[in-house]
């Protein structure tokens, strides 16, 4: 009796943000099945530190969990040898940066393919795919993303603006798409 | 890089990217591998270590349950609120059990007259996909101890559900803004009925749209 109580309500607070967790999942792996799983594994795991919540907004929550999920599935920690990566990926990809900055083709006088911009994001590191997806699929706030990536809020908006113009590069340059 | 272009890209990457829905399959897994695993009589369903500590912790995770939602009710005994959190409730409802909508429908002619004889009042509806929220549908609902009418829109993939009842003056005036469980409310009094929004899209949009549909009644004189 007990346990079907805890279980209503944890279905009620959770399961709503199915949706916004499979998405997460499935742009960080970039496989349906891959997402379906580690999607699955992540419930039962929410499952298991309800407790740990303690009321409010269950999404940021769940998707810290899903996201944190993904990442070891990738056998990635999600945080130190990738912010390593993230300082490294800098100058190199300054150049494409800068180029697409100053191209006189504005994003807006084209029309895109949702086949390229869906492309454009898969092409993004992880790290940078996961806040602007939650950014702008998602529309979390700052505070929020912070909460879901456990980084600060700073972060947040430096690897979204960084996420963006990696994004505008990669539109910008039809040929480089995959 | 200017927050005009930042605005465009955003809105390329809302319109012209993939929000993945999940799989109803993966829906039904999930739940039957919760209840499985919540379920005293087949601790062989789940691996040992983590049977063995929700045995040991269910007693004092439902301790902490009950207290926090007691604490929750009796610090938010305000009527407004309580209703609102119902309506959350109802909308959750909604799109847990596969049972939005009784009635499919973009036609607000086939609707509407859904509704004739299954309420005691004719609930005024309106499509505003032009606007971008587009009438899917309608559902008997229950708020405030009252059936209500439930008329499901769509956003984007944000679900709305609009509760209309005949207007109540002994009920709550529905806020202008709440948020519960990541879901937004909002709502007016009309004339003759009462609505209550709800839905997970963000406060400032869902707010736009009470407006563009509090707008449509008044023009339609219900």
């Amino acid at each position: 009796m007990k346990g079907t109580d805890r279980t209503r309500r944890f279905e009620a607070a959770v399961l709503p943000h199915l949706d916004a967790a499979y998405n997460l999942a499935r742009w960080l792996l970039r496989d349906e099945q891959s997402a379906q799983d580690v999607v699955q594994e992540a419930y039962l795991r929410a499952f298991r530190f309800f407790d740990g919540f303690r009321g409010g907004d269950a999404r940021p929550w769940l998707l810290g969990i899903v996201r944190n999920s993904c990442f070891t599935w990738l056998g990635q920690s999600g945080r130190d040898h990738v912010e390593f990566d993230e300082e490294r990926d800098s100058g190199v990809l300054d150049a494409g940066i800068e180029a697409a900055a100053n191209d006189p083709l504005r994003l807006l006088e084209r029309k895109f393919e949702r086949t390229q911009v869906n492309a454009a994001i898969a092409t993004l590191p992880p790290l940078f795919r996961e806040v602007l997806i939650l950014r702008e699929l998602e529309e979390l706030s700052y505070d929020e993303i912070a909460q879901v990536a456990g980084i600060p809020v700073g972060t947040v908006m430096s690897r979204l603006s960084r996420a963006r113009a990696m994004l505008r590069a990669a539109l910008t340059q039809p040929d480089k798409e995959d | 890089m200017d927050q005009h272009e930042d605005n465009e890209l955003s809105t390329i990457v809302k319109t012209q990217s993939d929000r993945h829905a999940a799989p109803a399959a993966l829906r039904e897994r999930i739940v039957t591998a919760i209840r499985q695993a919540d379920a005293p009589s087949r601790p062989e369903s789940t691996s040992q270590g983590w049977w063995q500590w929700l045995n040991r912790g269910a007693a004092f995770a439902m301790g902490v349950v009950v207290s926090v939602t007691a604490a929750y009710f009796f610090t938010a005994a305000n009527a407004q609120e309580r209703l609102a959190q119902e309506v959350v409730s109802s909308h959750v409802r909604s799109l847990m059990a596969a049972h939005l909508a009784d009635v499919a429908s973009s036609d607000r002619h086939t609707v509407k007259p859904w509704f004739t004889g299954k309420l005691d009042f004719s609930p005024p509806v309106h499509d505003l996909a032009v606007e971008g929220f587009a009438l899917v549908g309608g559902r008997l609902d229950y708020i405030g101890g009252r059936p209500a009418a439930a008329l499901i829109y769509r956003h984007r993939q944000h679900t709305i559900n609009v509760f209309v009842q005949p207007r109540d003056d002994r009920s709550p005036a529905p806020p202008a803004s709440f948020a519960a469980q990541g879901f937004n409310v909002t709502g007016w009094k009309g004339e003759a009925m009462q609505y209550w929004l709800v839905s997970d899209l963000n406060a400032g949009e869902l707010r736009q749209f009470a407006q563009r549909l509090h707008k449509a009644t008044d023009n339609a004189g219900s």
